[in-house]
Formats: C-alpha cells, sequence, structure tokens
C-alpha cells in the first residue's frame, strides 16, 4: 500500500511538470494553431539559467525570476524571428521551424552550459515528509503546488480579463479577432511570453528533483505534448489533467513494470489516443473548413 | 536537340557526378566522404518521397536506419542469414513497423506524425541502448563483412575497400533515386502530390489519402533502413546513434536544405551537410545549432530549398 502511494506521489510530481509544459503548448496552439516542439526547451532554459545565475552568485529567488524573464523574453524573440515571418506556411514548415528553434537552443545550451549535469538547492530543504508510510520532498509540493497555481491564473486571466478574452476569440477566429480591434499580433506575442515563462517556472521548479542538461527538453516536449493530446489538444483543463496522467502512468509503469522502458509510457499512449480518441479526454470533434 | 524529361536529366547528373569525382579526389579518404554522402542520400530520397511528395513529416526515421544497421549486425549472427540478405530482412521488419505505426497516425494532420515519429526514435534508440544481451548497448556490435568486395575480387576486379564501397552505394543511391523518379509519375505519385495540395481536394476526387500517406511513409522508412544498413556494412561496426533523434533530424535538415521536393535537391542537401562537417572541424560543436539555424532559415527564406531556388534564380535569367 505504501508502495502505491510513494509511487503515485512521484507520478503526481512529474505530472505536475508534464501538466505544466502541456499547459504551454495550449497556450501557443490556441492563439495560432502552431505546435511548438521547442516548449521542452524552455523548461531546460528554466532549469539552466536559474543554476547559472545561482552559480554567479545571486540568490535562489532572483535567480529564478530572471531565468523565467530572460525565457519569456527568448520565447517572445522566437515568435518574432522564426514563427512570424512564416506566417500562412504549411503545417510541415511550421514543424521543422519549431524543431529547428529547438535543437538551435539545444545546440547554444550545449555551448553556453556545457554538458555535464546541474541542478540547484531545493527551496524549502531535502527533509522527506512522511505521509502514511511513503515520503514525499518538500520540492514535490511546490511543483505541484505550482502547477495548480498556474492552471487558476490561466483560467481567471482567460475567463475574467479583457485581454484574456481577446486571447480567446483570437484562437476562435482570427479574421473576426482583428475586424473588432483586437490586435492579434500582440496576442500572439503574450501567447509564446506566456508559454515560455510557463515552460521556465516547470524547469525552476522541477530541476532541483530531476536535474537538468542541455538535452533534457526534447523529453518534457514530447511527454507534455502526449499530455496535452491525452487531455484533448487546446484545452487547458485537459491538459492538466492529461499531464497529471501521463505522470502517473510513468511512475507506475517504473515501478510495476521496468524502470528502464518508464519512457516508452508516453509513446504509448500517444499511439492508444490515435487509436481510440483522437480528439483526447475534453477534445472537441474537430471539423476542417475547407 | 531531344528535349530530356527531368527524370533522365537527373540520373544522367547523378551518373556522371558518381563517375567522374573520383578524378578530383586527392586521397583515398574522399571516397569514404563519397560513400557517405550516398549513404545519407539514399535516407534523404526517402525523406523526399515522404515530405516533398506527401507533405508529412518524420522526426524518428533514424528508428528505421537503427533498424536496418542492427538487422545487418545480429541477423548474421544469430539467424546465420548473409549480411546481404540481412538489409533485405532488416528493410522488410522496418516496412512493417512503419505500416503498424503509421496506420493510427496518419488518419490525422501533420503534428501527430511529428510527434508520433519522434516518440518511436526514442523508443528505438532506447531499446537498442538498454538491451546489453543482444546489441551491446551503448558501446555498439561489430558488423560482418557483406562480403562482395572478395567476390569481386575474384572475378578479377580488385577494389580499395574505399573505391568499393564508393561505388557500390553510389550505385544503390542511384536505384533509390531512379525508384523515387518513377513515383514521382505515377499514379500513386500523382496522388501523392495532389493530397500534398489539399487533403479535402484530394479526398472529393477520390484518393485514399490515409492509405496513399501510409505508403509514402512505408516507403520512406524501407529507404531509411537500407541506408542504416549500408553505413554499418561499410563501417563494419554500429552504434545506437544511428537511430539516434539528432540523425533523424540531419535526414530533414539535408532534405529541406537541398530542396525536399526534388530527388537531386535533396542529394545535394545530403552532399553539403556531409562534407561541412569534414571540411570545417570547428563544425562538430556547432553542428547542432548549424542545424537548427538552416532549418529555420530554409523555411523562412528559402522554402523550396537551395537547389530549386538557384534553378530558378538561373531560368529567370535566361528568360
Amino acid at each position: 500500500m505504501s508502495e502505491l502511494l510513494q509511487f503515485l506521489f512521484s507520478g503526481v510530481t512529474v505530472g505536475a511538470v508534464y501538466a505544466l509544459v502541456a499547459l504551454g503548448f495550449t497556450i501557443i496552439y490556441n492563439a495560432s494553431d502552431v505546435v511548438n516542439f521547442a516548449q521542452g526547451e524552455f523548461v531546460m532554459l528554466g532549469g539552466m539559467i536559474t543554476f547559472a545565475a545561482h552559480a554567479a552568485g545571486l540568490p535562489l529567488p532572483l535567480a529564478a525570476v530572471s531565468a523565467i524573464v530572460l525565457t519569456a523574453g527568448l520565447g517572445v524573440a522566437m515568435n518574432k524571428l522564426a514563427i512570424e515571418p512564416a506566417r500562412g506556411a504549411p503545417v510541415v514548415s511550421l514543424i521543422i521551424i519549431t524543431i529547428g528553434a529547438s535543437i538551435f537552443i539545444q545546440g547554444a545550451a550545449q555551448i553556453v552550459f556545457g554538458k555535464q549535469i546541474h541542478s540547484f538547492p531545493a527551496f524549502s530543504g531535502d527533509a522527506p515528509i512522511r505521509v502514511a508510510g511513503a515520503t514525499i520532498l518538500p520540492q514535490s509540493l511546490w511543483v505541484i503546488g505550482g502547477a495548480v497555481a498556474v492552471f487558476i491564473a490561466l483560467w481567471l486571466f482567460f475567463t475574467r480579463t479583457l485581454l484574456g478574452r481577446a486571447v480567446l476569440a483570437t484562437s476562435n477566429n482570427r479574421l473576426a479577432a482583428q475586424l473588432v480591434g483586437i490586435n492579434t499580433n500582440f496576442v500572439m506575442t503574450l501567447s509564446f511570453a506566456l508559454s515560455a515563462g510557463i515552460g521556465a517556472l516547470a524547469g525552476v521548479l522541477a530541476t532541483p528533483i530531476t536535474l537538468t542538461a542541455y538535452n533534457v527538453g526534447i523529453a518534457f516536449a514530447l511527454k507534455g505534448f502526449a499530455g496535452a493530446m491525452l487531455g484533448g489538444m487546446g484545452n487547458p483543463k485537459g491538459a492538466l489533467v492529461g499531464g497529471f496522467s501521463i505522470g502517473l502512468i510513468e511512475a507506475l509503469t517504473a515501478g510495476y513494470l521496468s524502470s528502464t522502458y518508464k519512457d516508452a509510457a508516453a509513446f504509448v499512449v500517444i499511439l492508444a489516443v490515435l487509436f481510440f480518441m483522437p480528439q483526447g479526454l475534453f477534445g472537441r470533434k474537430s471539423t476542417d473548413r475547407v | 536537340m531531344m528535349k530530356l524529361t527531368p527524370k533522365s536529366a537527373t540520373l544522367i547528373v547523378l551518373v556522371a557526378l558518381i563517375a567522374l569525382s573520383p578524378l578530383l579526389f586527392p586521397s583515398n579518404f574522399y571516397y569514404r566522404v563519397g560513400a557517405l554522402i550516398f549513404v545519407n542520400a539514399i535516407a534523404v530520397t526517402g525523406i523526399v518521397i515522404l515530405t516533398g511528395y506527401a507533405g508529412q513529416v518524420s522526426l524518428g526515421h533514424a528508428g528505421f536506419a537503427g533498424i536496418g544497421a542492427y538487422a545487418c549486425a545480429l541477423a548474421p549472427v544469430h539467424l546465420g542469414v548473409p549480411p546481404a540478405l540481412a538489409v533485405v530482412l532488416g528493410a522488410v521488419l522496418s516496412g512493417v513497423l512503419a505500416y503498424l505505426v503509421g496506420r493510427p497516425i496518419l488518419r490525422l494532420h501533420g503534428y501527430y506524425l511529428g510527434v508520433a515519429t519522434l516518440g518511436f526514435g526514442i523508443l528505438v534508440t532506447m531499446v537498442l541502448t538498454n538491451e546489453r544481451a543482444l546489441t551491446g548497448g551503448p558501446d555498439g556490435i561489430e558488423v560482418p563483412d557483406l562480403g562482395l568486395r572478395g567476390l569481386l575480387g575474384d572475378l578479377g576486379l580488385s577494389l580499395s575497400n574505399g573505391q568499393f564501397w564508393y561505388f557500390f552505394s553510389g550505385l544503390c543511391m542511384l536505384i533509390g533515386a531512379w525508384i523515387a523518379l518513377n513515383l514521382y509519375d505515377s499514379p500513386t505519385g500523382r496522388a501523392l502530390r495532389a493530397l500534398h495540395g489539399s487533403e479535402v481536394a484530394a479526398r472529393t476526387v477520390g484518393i485514399d489519402v490515409a492509405r496513399l500517406k501510409l505508403r509514402a511513409f512505408v516507403i520512406s522508412a524501407v529507404y531509411a533502413s537500407v541506408s542504416g544498413s549500408l553505413l554499418a556494412l561499410q563501417n563494419r561496426f554500429v552504434t545506437p546513434d544511428v537511430a539516434g533523434f539528432m540523425h533523424s533530424i540531419e535526414m530533414v535538415t539535408m532534405a529541406v536544405l537541398g530542396g525536399v521536393g526534388s530527388v537531386l535537391g535533396a542529394i545535394f542537401g545530403a552532399a553539403i551537410l556531409t562534407l561541412l562537417p569534414q571540411v570545417l572541424t570547428v563544425f562538430a560543436e556547432y553542428e547542432q545549432m548549424v542545424l537548427g539555424l538552416v532549418m529555420i532559415l530554409v523555411m523562412i527564406f528559402l522554402r523550396e530549398g537551395l537547389l530549386p531556388s538557384i534553378l530558378k534564380k538561373l531560368r529567370g535569367k535566361d528568360e
């Protein structure tokens, strides 16, 4: 029993990270119909920049904030330099562009931060908390709390603020949104900043547990995408549920089947979703306009 | 003068390049580089069929190259088949896997194939790395000799190892290009190009979109597998890197750089990106950044790729 609880704890922890990545996917997908394959690199950058800034002598909270701000800025730059010039390009080109951005960021990180594995101290110490025979790290609570807080903040933003509604309007119909006076370019910029910032936050929260290296991004992207797809592409609630589910599936696979092949779980989920319910748990059935 | 069809023109250019390039080789080492270019070009020709003709992206084609490569390493030892047959075995296995993986995915739009193939490639690398007892793990495994060079030697045609692989890979690339060019003008090729233009329109005129995409995916997987087999056979050694994510990305980048819509263009792209690390030794450190940058820039500024854009410029000046 305590064994199962232990697996659930670790599943919810990584699941929270995947949920944050999935939320990042969802924001950009909604605003622009682009699936940003570089989403995982934002997570990597969040962890890496915090590590570098902390190592350079900055206090941890300041290092974390600067990592999130810098990464958000990078997201905006990516939109301006790589996505916006390719507006209207076929999906194939957009996939190649975002994967190109992902490789580029990875290559740059490899040169700037080196190939070593990095980490920084946990926010509230390393003393595990005992719950019913299982243990959970204080940092896990930070990660889970972070995911839930981001989700609530996003929900309030999209339903209660004018700006958030403008983003939703843009995702529904770009042209119509322009016609009623919404600055859709600004909405795009905002979406990339938000998405990159959330990715970086995931990296900041998770790195004390998962550690980070220049090449961890692609796995986060794959699993975050699996989460977003399981929940239904473009649905924030789905992204949250999907991300946590992928984490739990992975942890249970590692616990009961094979820890070597736990990374295969996300891939199996992707295939299963495609087979049985392509629109995901909460997704709408998509229709094409011709 | 008789007007050449683009197909025969492409093949003539390729034959001439393969035959004449050795005249310019300053040393034997360049046979090796040439053979590498041809091997990469085979995989990239497969990408042309999948991405250029059918408009689908795979981010895990190196997974199939890995299957082809390890088939040549393992089948001769464990099943006792000659290496040449192992190439076929790997190709069949890759084709079947591509069919099974592609079937559910290809009913849907572009992104899903990208992600699913990405996952597939990672999965293959994972198996190759972790099943040490069979694959030798991350350290790699030896590959037996193809035996064809010895056979040619017995027949009185003695080539150095580099020369043999140069001409043999070149021949394989030619066959691959010939098949791809024939496919372009076949009913399947036309249908693939139609669905690339608009899936909905293609469906309306009665094209079975899902089945055709699947066919392109399977064919391109076989190309990647053969490419992986040849690489393993000529190196006589293979590591899981052959199936790695970076190798998949290299394939896509080579194709889009040269021009994913044309076989000759894609081969040109393969040549550039294979030569670059040989010429620039500093390239190694910056390889990832350069690959990424090339992908972005080509997609924004030269969407058709380098070669078609150059040809268009030249033709524009003629008129």
